[in-house]
């Protein structure tokens, strides 16, 4: 529909926008869903007070990410309608339960274990408040389960057969549907990514206050934490990302093609270009660096293996090769620096000086906000990367957006951007003020006077709303501390 | 009963469940100028501090039950509705984050009252109208929407829609006699009467411009042997109106609240029977634009297995916070 062009790459710019924006969220909150309940089971095991001051400085930040999260969330439910109307009515047979149940797992979530592990140590006991920091943990594990495998079943559709009415109807195995063949690879490769996330968040957390203090107990705690993470973390996510890009060249070789920059076909063993200028009017990579068949040993395990490169796709379903080549580079290029980082760490902690080394804790804090970078930039690559299509092979995103004019969306657009960067701005504010304080010993947990949104999730009831619960979460006597 | 019909009911009742509990939320947005600053404003608000934001998930279950239910109203109806989806949802947006920031931030209290407020009252609007969208028809073609992106605004949605922003203000006003005492509850009784009445004679005018509206809905409702099944729906509503004006005044505490919800429950049933079976009239039936019953059976064992509990633990969140607002403000 090339007289409704305008509209539609408005309507993709909304999408993109407010999913990036949604996702920083859960990126950051998976992976401190599950730190949270590290730092909670340590403190119950070891009964050192420093793991529990810990959990109780990272509570308050998760309580804002999360209500983040959910508020830029509600806006996703309704967008697939308002703007992808044709999808919708396509793919909601396949699509919509899946997300039907993310909604559900979420809700049960919010309303129920979120409460109890933000207020509720005092009233429900040590054990079970960890139980509840575990399904917490848990139920954001759950909601990205569905959430992907709803992305992952868009990216290679499987176990559906096409409807008299046009509509994509689920077959005879929901298993099939739920484990189409991406599914395992991104999951995996996108919860590691949230993990990771966290870590440098974490790690640059810690490495903020070293710098200012390097004997605080709690920063040296959470910086030799983050950097067990993106020592160990590192090298297994990059051969998720690897598996993950042999599972793409399988059923979505264009994808790879224009990540790799392969322009032309080579029958004898493809180069890997390692930086370059992608020319797609001219269909080839200017001014590349390139190491000779190295792309067919990675891909092919051969380095003499044949690759086929975008000649052999016509036109009209090739993607965007820029985006991707570009995006592709940057989520590689951040990954190796974050292992560069994680075994500068080991050979630091080896001589004995991890909290003794300013540039590795200089670098730790400019990479903080690394994980946020490398998950952008590999879902541009995987979702640019999968055009013209919005499911793969069998719906154009060109075909699937709402009849609407341009005005409505432009006015929308410009409506999300102003309010998301306003609003979340302070939000995010709100969290680097929380983390430029030191975490202390006795460190209290979510309660009046915090700044930032802690009534924006759960209907458990803070205790600065309880009228039967207590100001805080508990803090040891004295007697039962141990000097960390 | 087909698998259909269940989901249809499903979604009606969290439609319901929305319209209800956040709806005496969005209303004491709405009421919230007539509230001096200070005390008066932090009592308001804290009567549903805790529990506004289990409230409004009801609003992605409908929407996510919707899109996977009725995959092709879902598809035809936010189209149909994009600036009121749109405004409805920056709206609750605004409003969310007030709760969070008025307290935060006391230098700009003022401004995030201002975004509770307006956040509310366009939400409410927004919602009302969307209705009232719906009621009027939406013009669809082949398996999309065919109208402009104005199709929405007509004198009827307008109605529709202040209706709505009556409704809630009823609903928060009750809600805040049952909540609070002295001072702010004769102040939520008077605020009340005037909401209540306001509501009564809107909820008339907009049934009576339904019958106008369409011949169908006339014949559903005024001619025989239908109007011997529908006449309890409006002489019920009459009764309940009426015992609902004569609570506001006399009542301290729940009855008048739950009078309100029996009006929306009311009015809720009379929509209902103006417009089954169809998921948007005369263009689409419930049966036309379900998902096929693969996709409702499987979504239907998540049902089954967690709506109980979020009811169960929702139940236990309002218990928790029976009772009046406590006089010192909770921050």
């Amino acid at each position: 529909m090339p007289d409704n062009l305008d509209a539609l790459l408005l309507a993709r710019i909304q999408f993109a926008f407010t999913v990036s924006f949604h996702f920083f969220f859960p990126a950051f909150s998976i992976g401190l869903a599950s730190y949270l309940a590290v730092l909670e089971g340590l403190w119950l095991k070891t009964g050192k007070a420093v793991y529990l001051d810990l959990f109780k400085y990272w509570l308050k930040i998760f309580a804002i990410a999360f209500a983040m999260g959910v508020v830029s969330g509600i806006v996703m439910s309704y967008q697939f309608g308002t703007n992808w109307a044709v999808f919708s009515d396509k793919a909601g047979p396949v699509i919509g339960p899946l997300m039907a149940y993310e909604v559900l797992t979420a809700f049960f979530l919010e309303a129920g274990f979120l409460g109890v592990m933000l207020f509720g140590m005092e009233k429900v006991g040590k054990k079970l408040h960890f139980a509840a920091t575990l399904m917490v943990a848990l139920g954001t594990f759950v909601s990205a389960f569905w959430i992907l495998s709803a992305n992952s079943w868009m990216q290679t559709p499987a176990g559906h057969v096409l409807g008299a009415n046009g509509q994509f109807l689920p077959g005879e195995s929901w298993i099939e549907i739920i484990f189409n063949p991406s599914f395992p690879y991104r999951l995996v490769h996108t919860v590691m990514a949230a993990y990771l996330t966290t870590a440098f968040v974490v790690g640059a957390v810690g490495a903020w206050h070293l710098l200012k203090d390097r004997a605080n107990p709690h920063a040296r705690k959470m910086f030799s934490m983050a950097m067990w993470m993106a020592a160990i973390v590192t090298p297994a996510q990059i051969l998720a990302g690897d598996m993950h890009g042999l599972n793409t060249l399988e059923h979505q070789p264009a994808k790879v093609m224009a990540m790799e920059g392969h322009y032309q076909s080579h029958p004898e063993g493809a180069p890997l270009i390692l930086f370059g200028i992608p020319d797609s009017e001219a269909r080839t990579v200017r001014y590349a660096v390139e190491i000779p068949k190295a792309s067919s040993l990675i891909l092919k395990h051969d380095p003499d293996a044949p690759l086929a490169g975008l000649d052999t796709i016509p036109d009209d379903e090739e993607p965007p090769v820029g985006m991707v080549f570009w995006a592709f580079r940057i989520m590689v290029g951040l990954g190796f620096a974050m292992l560069g980082i994680g075994l500068w760490s080991l050979w630091a902690r080896w001589r004995g000086r991890l909290y003794d080394s300013p540039w590795l804790h200089r670098v730790a804090v400019l990479m903080g906000p690394s994980g946020f970078a490398a998950v952008l930039a590999g879902w541009i690559t995987t979702e640019v990367g999968r055009q013209p299509y919005v499911i793969y092979g069998v719906l154009r995103t060109a075909d699937a957006a709402s009849p609407l004019d341009a005005p409505a969306v432009a006015a929308s657009l410009l409506a999300f951007i102003l309010v998301y960067f306003a609003v979340f701005g302070i939000g995010v504010v709100y969290i680097l003020k929380l983390m430029a304080k030191a975490p202390k010993v006795g460190e209290y947990g979510v309660k009046r006077g915090d700044v930032g949104p802690i009534r924006t999730a759960g209907i458990t009831p803070g205790p600065t709303q309880n009228p039967l619960g207590s100001e805080t979460l508990p803090t040891e006597a004295p007697g039962e501390r141990e000097p960390a | 009963m087909d698998l259909t019909v269940i989901w249809a009911f499903i979604i009606a009742f969290a439609v319901f469940a929305y319209v209800v509990m956040d709806g005496f939320d969005l209303g004491i947005g709405i009421l919230f100028p007539t509230f001096a600053p200070g005390r008066q404003r932090d009592r308001a608000m804290n009567a549903i501090a805790p529990v506004w934001d289990g409230n409004e998930t009801w609003l992605v279950l409908g929407g996510g039950g919707l899109f996977a239910a009725f995959p092709l109203a879902y598809a035809v109806i936010l189209p149909a509705t994009y600036p009121l989806i749109i405004a409805m949802l920056l709206g609750l947006v605004f409003r969310g984050v007030a709760f969070e920031y008025r307290w935060r931030d006391p230098g700009h209290q003022k401004f995030w009252d201002l975004a509770f407020t307006g956040g509310s009252l366009i939400a409410a609007l927004a919602q009302g109208m969307t209705l009232g969208a719906l009621l009027q028809g939406i013009e669809v073609e082949g398996r999309a929407y065919a109208g402009s992106w104005w199709d929405w605004l007509t004198p009827y949605t307008l109605l529709t829609g202040l209706g709505t922003v009556a409704g809630y203000a009823l609903l928060g006003s009750t809600w805040l006699i049952w909540k609070l005492d002295g001072a702010e509850q004769a102040h939520a009784r008077r605020l009340a009467i005037g909401w209540g009445a306001a509501t009564i004679v809107l909820m008339g005018a907009v049934s009576l411009y339904n019958i106008t509206l369409n011949p169908e809905y006339a014949a559903r409702w005024l001619s025989a042997p239908e109007i011997y099944w529908v006449a309890p729906v409006p002489i019920l509503t009459a009764i309940t109106a009426l015992s609902l004006l004569h609570a506001i005044r006399t009542e301290r505490n729940s009855k008048p609240f739950w009078l309100g919800i029996a009006l929306f429950f009311l009015g809720m049933s009379g929509l209902g029977v103006t417009i089954w079976p169809y998921a948007v009239p005369e263009a689409l039936t419930i049966w036309d634009a379900a998902a096929p019953p693969r996709s409702q059976a499987f979504m239907l064992v998540g049902v089954a297995l967690t709506m109980p509990l979020i009811i169960g633990y929702t139940a236990w969140a309002y218990w928790v916070f029976r009772g009046k607002v406590a006089d010192e403000g909770y921050h």
